[in-house]
């Protein structure tokens, strides 16, 4: 009983960083249909954002809203710079546009903030929590519950909000969005600022575990993708579901079965889930209409 | 200049035609150091300090009049990582740069596109890599400095069974450096009487690696556990260790021998045994150590230009650049085939990676001594006896 509530809680420690991975994939598939290869690296510089200022004497309070708000220029930047230039380009041309994105953003980290692992304290101390015969760490519960309230505020944003609404007004229709006066240009600008804090907040949450280095975005950005594709692209729920399921899955499988195959089984998964489920676990069915 | 005739003719002959090439002129100008090292990409924590080294002693070299009367030139390529890389700008070290010795591969990889090519063209090769196949089976012009993985693994296997721990975990990283030492390492273990009774693996960037641990907690079998990675990964297993509260001694491998390691892990770092060499605790040796005067004056050396801390892939090097210099000084000569001779001959050499006796069946010339058992102790190193 106890391995499997610590399998368990190794599962969902992982699986929450892989939502947050997965809601920035959403965000901005949902307004232009493009899949953000460059997410993974708003994950990796926002931890090594934090790092950065931290070790450099500026208190953890504040390194960390700094790193999320320096991430997020930098993804209005990559909006502004390499997006919005070929906004007439096809989906195809864009989506490879953000994986050169990926790489510069990547190369630029690695030669101004260095090549090694940085450090990162974690936000309430090391000393883990016990419950029912398993034990976890403080960071893990401020990864579930800063997840919890991510979700909570997209919600509310997408819910409630007239730019919420604008951006899932464009998802649904772009062109009908426009019709009705939402600055669809303005939308796509916010998604990736959006996205790109999304990504940070989870760099910045996982560092004081794993530590951050300027590559550490390649492995997370892969699996967000893989997550966000289980759940289906675009769905916020499906993000999170696809993430928590990825990483129980993997923490299972190297529990009970063995670790050589815990990186294998994710990826049958989504061929299983694929096949039987082409829009994912939670994507919109689409209908063509004649 | 003396120049003893006790090579082969072909080497005599070679030397008489480069002499011939080179001209009396040509004979005083630079001599060309190659160079391919991954000082970018994925392994450019180990080619940036070989590269700051390599200047560095070049420079030194240069400063005190050169070596033989004559000026080191060093012509340097970055593979970024890539053995294919390595291969061509080998290539062009031969055919274009006409390079007297290779030092570098930063990367077993690397190392192993770039050996046929050096071996046609017959020029002295030093690597800096870790695989034991780089020298087993011994190639006549290739040579490397730093100890193997093998070596890590024989080094801890050896405390463990000096504890009385036989039956050991172990849990390696899926990345090229864990996946070669779990290898080795399941190679020698029954040589120290070891029994390796669980086998898991992580993931280089993995998040969490507790269920692996509780699976290897709760066999109790179990009596110590032994983790072969690299970089952020052995930090987070680590973590994860102290966080279910495992009791069993934690050994890691020469793959955590630097600062970073103990800033990642924290205080979770506590008692974890590693093999290294003695670079690390340069100022913990004891006043008679024969490494320590070297080792001393190298971190000096290297902390005072670059106001960084050393890495022992960086002391490999200076192990690798020192060989040749020596070998150089003993042969007399730049001739590529003397010199070859006197790298293999080199005997009692006081490196940094260790004491350096090569021999025609052994191209490294290190033992198991070379590496020193450290125990992580206060946020700091210090040295098992």
């Amino acid at each position: 009983m106890s391995e499997f509530v610590q399998f368990m809680f190794s599962g969902v420690t992982s699986g929450a960083i892989y939502a947050l991975a997965a809601l920035g994939f959403a965000l901005i598939y949902n307004a232009s249909n493009v899949i953000n290869f460059a997410q993974g690296e708003f994950i990796m510089l926002g931890g090594m954002a934090a790092a950065f200022f931290n070790a450099h004497g500026v208190p953890l309070m504040l390194a960390v809203p700094l790193a999320i708000a320096v991430t997020a220029i930098a993804g209005l930047l990559v909006e502004k710079l390499a997006i919005e230039p070929a906004k007439n380009a096809d989906v195809t041309t864009l989506i490879i546009i953000t994986i050169g994105v990926s790489l510069v953003m990547r190369g630029l980290v690695q030669i101004f903030l260095g090549k090694n692992t940085r450090p990162l304290p974690s936000f309430s101390g090391d000393a883990p929590f016990s419950a029912l015969g398993a034990t976890i760490l403080p960071q893990s519960l401020w990864i579930l519950a800063t997840t919890l309230a991510t979700v909570a505020a997209l919600a509310w944003y997408f819910g409630r909000t007239r730019a919420g609404k604008a951006m899932l007004a464009t998802s649904y229709n772009r062109l009908a969005a426009q019709l009705v006066g939402v600055n669809t240009r303005a939308v796509l600008l916010a998604s990736f600022g959006l996205a790109a804090a999304l990504g940070a907040l989870g760099g910045v949450l996982v560092a004081p575990i794993t530590g951050a280095s300027y590559d550490s975005g390649i492995m997370l950005g892969m699996k967000g993708f893989v997550a966000a594709t289980l759940g289906g692209l675009g769905s916020g729920m499906g993000a999170v579901a696809g993430g928590l399921l990825l990483g129980i899955v993997e923490a299972m499988t190297a529990g009970y079965l063995s670790s050589s195959y815990k990186d294998a089984l994710p990826f049958v998964l989504i061929l299983l889930v694929l096949f039987f489920l082409p829009n994912g676990l939670f994507g919109a069915k689409t209908t063509e209409r004649v | 200049m003396s120049i003893t005739r006790r090579n082969s003719l072909g080497a005599a002959l070679a030397a008489g035609f480069a002499v011939a090439m080179a001209g009396p002129a040509a004979a005083q100008g630079p001599v060309r150091i190659g160079a391919v090292l991954s000082v970018t990409g994925p392994a450019s924590f180990l080619g940036d300090p070989e590269l700051k080294t390599l200047q560095l002693y070049i420079d030194q070299v240069n400063a005190q009049g050169g070596l033989l009367g004559r000026k080191l030139v060093l012509v340097h390529y970055d593979d970024g990582g890539e053995a294919g890389k390595a291969n061509g700008f080998t290539k062009r070290l031969l055919d274009n740069d006409h390079v007297d010795v290779i030092i570098g591969g930063s990367t077993t990889g690397s190392t192993m596109a770039m050996i046929p090519l050096v071996d046609r063209a017959q020029v002295p090769f030093i690597s800096l890599a870790g695989g034991v196949e780089i020298v087993e089976p011994v190639k006549k012009w290739v040579f490397k400095t730093p100890y193997t993985d093998r070596m890590a693994a024989e080094r801890v296997f050896a405390d463990m069974k000096q504890r009385g721990l036989t039956k050991v975990a172990l849990l390696s990283e899926t990345s090229g450096f864990g996946i070669s030492g779990r290898k080795q390492s399941k190679l020698v273990a029954a040589k120290y009487g070891i029994t390796l009774v669980a086998d898991e693996t992580y993931g280089p960037k993995d998040t969490d690696v507790t269920a692996q641990l509780t699976k290897i907690k709760s066999n109790p079998a179990v009596q110590a556990l032994f983790v072969f990675g690299f970089g952020q990964g052995p930090a987070l297993v680590t973590k994860n260790y102290a966080q279910l509260g495992m009791k069993m001694p934690l050994y890691q491998s020469h793959g955590v021998a630097s600062e970073g390691f103990i800033k990642l892990a924290g205080a979770a770092a506590e008692g974890v045994r590693l093999p290294s060499a003695p670079l690390l605790i340069a100022d913990k040796l004891p006043a008679g150590d024969p490494q320590k005067k070297v080792v001393e004056d190298y971190v000096t050396a290297y902390t005072t230009k670059y106001h960084e801390p050393v890495s022992g892939f960086g002391g490999d090097t200076y192990t690798a650049f020192e060989i040749w210099v020596d070998a150089v000084k003993r042969a007399g000569s730049f001739d590529k085939a003397k010199v070859r001779d006197a790298i293999e001959q080199t005997k009692g050499f006081v490196g940094i990676s260790g004491i350096v006796n090569m021999s025609p069946t052994d191209h490294m010339g290190l033992d198991v001594s070379a590496a020193r058992l450290l125990e992580i102790h206060n946020g700091t190193w210090t040295l098992v006896k």
